[in-house]
């Protein structure tokens, strides 16, 4: 049951992905650097695979680029969750100077959710195109090979195990992790940041619970009215002339339900998850920050222990420089992310609340049909009849 | 076809105010009184405005109004009055009576039901009904003078008759049928939407939080802000707009009490016929067990058994001028009967004649009425969608702008 394609195998550019994929670059952020765009990702695809040890879900995953980086000009290969997640932490751990996108969560987190549902994959599906469509428009992690890998890798698993051995050796070196030092004072502008992202959480955190709020009662006020609309039916049973308006009455109702049903469904689906997203979003970038100010702690400690040895040396030495290079290096790459980020989210915001606002206008343009077409009906005289 | 009051009446009740007084008991108690204008109609109608009458009543007083019309026309589907009590509430209205939204729509019940007594062709010509109008003081005094409370069936003669009577007229059967299934429906009806009501509310509410949290969060952003505080402005009219919404739809579930009220009034008339029909019953029975007796006294034949037969039998015959007295009596008896039967056979047929009649002219202002309370239904919801399908264009227009 494994459907992964052999790489170079042209992908059937009228199927659907194409498209969707084509109105999604429209919705991201346009040329960065000035640069036009070069590569194209999609995901989509979903398919169940039973094995005797454990069912799962692979995606399809279509690259189409220019670059001289990939050998073929397109691709198609088939990842699971458990890939794109291995993806994230080696891109965290490779450009730790970044801001990486998050993925969706993990496990399924409340309520009875089937993680086989069509609606669950769906919603998953959405949130992992958007994860590599980030990457994709990132100047930096674009070009980062563990993402050209993924993107390529026909057996992604022999290249994970080999990535392993090698990382434990080099891993130290790799990673920024400074033991110990503590910031006195970030500097105002990352301040801000932090402040910003701590105020942006908390509101996000807020709109969630509204949002599940209005589903709720939503829900409750469906439950009312499936209940509602039959009584309108049985009084019809007992009319003669009344009879057509009262079912009509009834009818119009089921409509409400339906469309209720579907807006409810919706939020759920669509809303909730882009929300849940920013909220992972901005505590991995607080991560970054603190990791940042851990850079400058070190720089600071070692710049001071110098200074307290007091000596004649005519120029500052190699240590202090490299850990002076970091901190720049860091600063710049993350002045250069937070803005690009804050692009970003203006436009998936404004995206995601012009969609709420789409739903709920179409929710009640279908109840006004419905209620608009029975008035005839209700007007009818039984003469015309 | 004689015109009804209400053609040559204006009827309103305009106002209603809170009154103390001193009750039966004298203990002080508050009530609230409604105020009847009563202005002769123009037929020339040209500047010239007859003078307004004006009287107050209390709640109690139309309710012997009632009672006095529901016996004296037995006949007739009289119009109900407004619940007494706030009944099928959803949870922010309050069952009180002295709420003035409560007062607000009973003054609008009240005044319904006067215009309904005053065109209807029998009912509107009523004296009683027309010094309600127009007469403050004394009023009680003349209606109960005219003794109708001794004219009134007690319950349980009725509810007697209901049980054991034989033959009532079909078309009353299916109709008291009818009366209790919809009485059933219009229940259920009432109840579910105080929920749908009270649910509708709360999902409105919800969306006020978007109001405030969009201002908190448009603080913080520098080209999103605009946008997302003015939507937020938008979500506030949204959550307000439920208010508004739900009093009219009151004024519809007050249109389906005044019909779940009128099934109560229909199955009155069936009962009367009922009772009529149980009365005729009894009154042939009890003429043929007399026509029997008188029989077997002349004849000397007993063929039904009684307690005087079986004693006389005991204690030895009675005397022939005994017996031809109580013959005597029985044939008088016979004779009285047969007139009362006679009678009251008129009367029935005469009561499911003219009871029929009326029964039809309802019918046709129900399905009239309710046809009507549909369609403004319908028109109420449209309403409500366009309200919400402007609201969140708004909005749309906001947050395009982020």
């Amino acid at each position: 049951q494994d459907l992964s394609l052999p790489n170079g195998t042209p992908v059937d550019t009228s199927s659907p992905a194409s498209s969707s994929s084509l109105l999604n670059r429209l919705q991201l952020d346009d040329d960065f650097d000035g640069e036009t765009r070069d590569l194209f990702v999609t995901v989509d695809d979903p398919k169940k695979h039973v094995c005797t040890m454990e069912t799962y879900i692979t995606y399809r995953v279509t690259t189409k680029t220019t670059r001289a980086e990939f050998d073929l000009p397109e691709y198609s290969v088939r990842r699971r969750y458990q890939d794109f997640d291995w993806l994230r932490n080696k891109l965290e751990e490779s450009q730790p100077t970044h801001l990486i996108p998050p993925l969706p969560e993990k496990f399924v987190v409340k309520g009875v959710v089937d993680r086989f549902s069509e609606e669950f994959v769906e919603t998953r599906r959405k949130a992992l195109d958007k994860f590599l469509k980030r990457i994709t428009d990132h100047p930096v992690l674009s070009f980062n090979e563990h993402f050209n890998v993924f993107l390529t890798a026909k057996d992604l698993n022999a290249y994970k195990k080999q990535g392993m051995a090698l990382l434990s050796k080099m891993g130290e070196s790799v990673k920024y992790v400074t033991g110990g030092y503590k910031l006195r004072s970030r500097p105002l502008e990352f301040a801000a940041i932090g402040e910003y992202l701590d105020t942006f959480s908390l509101k996000l955190g807020t709109i969630d619970r509204i949002a599940q709020r209005i589903i709720k009662e939503q829900l409750e006020y469906l439950v009312e009215l499936r209940e509602y609309g039959p009584v309108y039916s049985t009084w019809g049973g007992l009319e003669v002339e009344l009879s057509e308006p009262l079912e009509g009455v009834s009818a119009c109702i089921g409509n409400c339900c339906t469309a209720l049903e579907e807006l409810s469904e919706d939020m759920t689906e669509d809303f909730l998850p882009v929300l849940r997203e920013y909220m992972l979003y901005s505590e991995s970038m607080k991560n970054v920050l603190k990791k940042r100010d851990q850079v400058q702690a070190e720089y600071e400690a070692k710049l001071e222990a110098v200074a307290l040895k007091k000596e004649d040396r005519p120029k500052v030495p190699t240590d202090v420089e490299k850990c002076q290079d970091r901190v720049e290096c860091f600063n710049a790459d993350l002045k250069a992310d937070m803005e690009r980020w804050q692009n970003n989210k203006r436009q998936d915001f404004r995206q995601l609340l012009m969609g709420m606002a789409d739903k709920n206008i179409q929710y009640y343009e279908k109840c006004l049909t419905a209620w608009e077409s029975i008035i005839p009906l209700l007007q009818d005289k039984p003469e015309t009849k | 076809m004689e015109d009804c009051l209400v053609k040559k009446m204006e009827i309103t009740v305009s106002e209603a105010e809170k009154r103390t007084g001193r009750n039966a008991v004298n203990m002080q108690e508050t009530y609230t009184a409604y105020l009847i204008e009563t202005r002769a109609v123009e037929s020339q109608g040209e500047g010239q405005c007859a003078p307004v009458d004006s009287l107050w009543r209390r709640y109690s007083e139309f309710e012997l109004l009632r009672n006095y019309l529901s016996v004296t026309y037995p006949h007739i589907v009289v119009p109900p009055l407004p619940e007494k009590r706030a009944d099928f509430v959803w949870h922010k209205l309050s069952a009180d009576n002295m709420d003035p939204d409560f007062v607000e729509r009973r003054r609008i019940g009240l005044e319904n039901f006067l215009l309904r007594v005053a065109s209807h062709p029998v009912l509107c010509q009523d004296k009683i009904f027309y010094s309600f109008l127009t007469q403050e003081s004394g009023w009680k005094e003349i209606v109960n003078e005219t003794g109708f409370q001794l004219k009134a069936d007690s319950r349980l003669k009725a509810l007697n008759a209901t049980f054991r009577v034989k033959n009532p007229d079909k078309r009353f059967t299916e109709l008291k049928h009818y009366s209790d299934e919809l009485q059933s429906v219009i229940s259920h009806l009432l109840r579910v939407r105080a929920r749908v009501a009270d649910r509708l509310y709360g999902v409105y509410k919800v969306h006020g939080n978007y109001g405030r949290v969009f201002s908190e969060w448009s603080a913080i952003e520098k080209e999103m802000g605009d946008g997302l505080q003015s939507a937020g402005h938008h979500m506030d009219v949204y959550a307000a707009s439920i208010d508004d919404i739900l009093e009219e739809e009151e004024h519809y579930a007050d249109q389906l009490k005044e019909y779940l009220f009128y099934a109560e009034a229909l199955r009155a008339v069936c009962r009367k016929h009922e009772l009529m029909q149980y009365d005729l019953e009894m009154a042939a029975q009890d003429l043929t067990s007399k026509k029997q007796q008188c029989e077997e006294l002349a004849t000397g034949t007993v063929r039904t058994f009684s307690l005087k037969g079986m004693t006389s039998k005991l204690f030895g015959q009675e005397t022939p001028e005994q017996r031809e007295a109580k013959i005597k009596v029985l044939e008088e008896q016979i004779q009285e009967g047969e007139e009362q039967l006679k009678s009251k056979n008129l009367e029935g047929r005469d009561f499911v004649k003219s009871a029929w009649a009326d029964i039809e002219r309802f019918k046709e202002q129900k399905n009239h009425d309710l046809k009507e309370a549909l369609i403004s239904y319908a028109v109420m919801q449209i309403s409500m969608c366009k309200k919400g399908i402007q609201v969140w264009t708004n909005a749309k227009e906001c947050f395009s702008k982020m």
